[in-house]
């Protein structure tokens, strides 16, 4: 099978500091791909660059088997790579619906919206509440309520709603559970499931091992800017995992290891 | 973020809504949400009391259709430049120059047609022309330079009002002179009267502004733009918000603005002074403080800030009309800045 997304050799430097060292990626169709790495081992760098928030010095970024050049998020977004950033980049003083369009707002038809721009606030509410209905992110009672009023489970769940939403065929989420409660993060996990279900591929950033040792398919193990090897979350212990990342165990050999 | 991280709740599968509230809502927390999604409702409310109390004391003579038209004939000018300023302020920025636009823009529009002979409707235009390119400035260094806002129109500011003197040499234009060759420029303090009640075009022109940038914001994607902008505006980029184009445009808008409450200016005074008008930039953020647009920006509306400018407004003529020292007023109005920002505070904790 051909990987949906991948890069070969990506260089990034920052002044001196080499944050990725001729790194590989692969994601594959439908995969939830688990990327684990200690701190500074390059993983944001390698996920901004895919999400084109950053621009690789060298090396070669393909999508869909077409070598991309993305030099900003919204080209990333239009090919179909969304990505659910830590902060989540919801604006907590709109209401869910205006969260959920921001940026693709929904014009009403006829002469209001062409003459007027008015937006068509009904439909993209309409549109809102069965995007999270599809998800399984319960009936919203009203959905023009502020963000700023919702929990943080909530909050993540409407990141990736709209994540999801917009015909998108990746979506990188980066600690998606990180500022969450255990039942919260419960809830996101199933979600992270039900979007691969929809046969969209994940990429998922943590440091929560037990997290990423339940949902992922395959792990990419990031150290000091590459990929240190990919394993099979059912082959590996936790532990062992930790210690190949931080350097305390070597990789054995298998057919998935880059390098 | 994480709120409610600890409690966890809202997560239960079967709960029926997304917005299941946190239990323990206080009756306080109840208030703070509805002033949140209501920003006018406190500044309308004051508005309401002030005009209740100076109608209680004075009696008739305030509640005449004649003194609550000449409150608003009063605000006009300010009201308007609000307007802009409520725009500015809206995206965490402020616009120290809109009162230097106003003057800088009707000096324009004189001089153009009494140095250069350009016909008065032509003049106009390249008033308003210059007022927005004056705010497109502001907004490319705000935007594409990173400037912070606050030291980019406090230069702009000086610069434009020192540009103001020097093109137009201190000169003021005579009332007659133009009453004669471009009574156009006067169109904005003409009146006009309905049983009594006595309305200026510029009156007009403010509502009628406000009304087109209170649904600007409501329903177009700019409007949504600009609050999100204001919010958060590294959220807003990389929900797909152009933010520089958004911030730009908000300045030029602001400019334009700006150049129209110039355009009423010569109506009020009758001349094309380039010494007029000189506090507007200061007496405008204020009504924007009072009429509860946060300055930290993405809150507010612009109802809000008209009543803001209508309030200071009541105060002058109410307490002038009682007639106290004019200082009380401004004692007043500094009290109500304060109050003003103190709620603003109280509303922006997020406490749900």
């Amino acid at each position: 099978m051909e990987p949906i997304l991948y890069a070969r050799n990506a260089v990034k430097r920052y002044g001196r500091v080499v944050a990725l060292d001729h790194c590989d990626f692969d994601l594959y169709p439908g995969e939830v791909l688990g990327v684990i790495g200690d701190n500074g081992a390059g993983k944001s760098t390698l996920i901004k660059a895919l999400s084109g928030a950053i621009q690789l010095d060298t090396g070669d970024i393909h999508f869909e088997t077409k070598k991309m050049h993305f030099s900003n998020p919204l080209e990333a977004r239009s090919a179909g790579i969304e990505t659910v950033y830590q902060n989540l980049a919801l604006s907590p003083a709109l209401s869910i619906s205006d969260n959920m369009f921001l940026g693709r707002e929904i014009r009403r038809k006829g002469l209001m919206g062409k003459l007027f721009c008015k937006l068509d606030h009904a439909e993209m509410e309409r549109q809102s509440k069965q995007m999270l209905a599809d998800l399984g992110l319960l009936t919203i009672q009203n959905i023009g309520q502020t963000v700023e009023t919702l929990s943080g489970g909530q909050r993540q769940g409407i990141a990736v709603a709209r994540a999801t939403a917009f015909g998108s065929r990746v979506i990188i989420m980066d600690e998606p559970t990180a500022a969450l409660g255990v039942k919260e993060s419960r809830r996101v996990l199933d979600l992270i499931k039900d979007v691969r279900e929809r046969g969209i591929s994940i990429v998922l950033i943590s440091h929560n091992m037990p997290h990423v040792f339940e949902v992922a398919d395959r792990i990419h193990i990031h150290r000091l800017g590459k990929r240190l090897c990919v394993i099979d979350p059912k082959e590996y212990e936790m532990s062992e995992a930790v210690a190949m990342m931080t350097g305390a165990m070597k990789p054995k050999d298998s057919g998935d290891v880059a390098e | 973020m994480s709120i409610s991280e600890e409690k966890g709740l809202g997560l239960d599968p079967t709960a029926e809504e997304v917005s299941a509230f946190i239990e323990e809502e206080t009756l306080s927390d109840r208030v703070r949400l509805w002033l949140r999604q209501t920003p006018a409702a406190v500044p309308l409310v004051v508005l309401l009391c002030s005009l209740a109390i100076f109608g209680l004391l004075l009696g008739g003579k305030f509640f005449s259709p004649f003194a609550l038209t000449l409150i608003l004939q009063q605000v006009a000018i300010v009201g308007i430049v609000a307007l802009a300023q409520s725009l500015v302020i809206l995206t965490a920025g402020i616009d120290l120059s809109v009162g230097a636009i106003m003057v800088f823009s009707s000096v324009i529009m004189g001089q153009f047609t009494f140095r250069y002979g350009l016909p008065p409707e032509i003049s106009l235009i390249c008033g308003l022309a210059a007022g927005t390119l004056m705010g497109a400035i502001n907004g490319v260094l705000v935007a594409i330079m990173r400037l912070p806002p606050f030291i980019v129109t406090l230069g702009t500011w000086q610069i434009f009002l020192a540009s103001n003197f020097i093109y137009s040499a201190n000169e003021t234009i005579r009332g007659a002179d133009i009453a004669e060759r471009a009574p156009i420029f006067q169109f904005m303090g003409n009146k006009f009267k309905i049983y009594g009640a006595v309305f200026t075009y510029g009156v007009i022109l403010m509502i009628v502004l406000a009304i087109i940038l209170a649904y600007v914001l409501r329903h177009t994607a700019w409007g949504r733009h600009v609050y999100a902008v204001g919010d958060d505006p590294d959220a807003a980029e990389l929900s797909g918000v152009r933010t520089k184009r958004v911030l730009i445009s908000v300045y030029m808008l602001s400019g334009f603005t700006g150049a129209t409450a110039g355009w009423v200016l010569v109506g009020r005074i009758g001349s094309v002074s380039p010494t007029s008008g000189q506090f507007a930039n200061i007496e405008a953020i204020t009504a924007v403080v009072i009429g509860g647009i946060s300055l930290f920006g993405g809150r507010g509306s612009i109802l809000g800030a008209l009543c803001g400018a209508l309030i200071v407004g009541v105060f002058s003529l109410g307490l002038r009309m009682i007639g106290t020292d004019p200082q009380w007023t401004y004692l007043l109005i500094g009290l109500l800045i304060i109050v003003a920002v103190a709620l603003d505070q109280w509303i922006r904790k997020v406490a749900v």
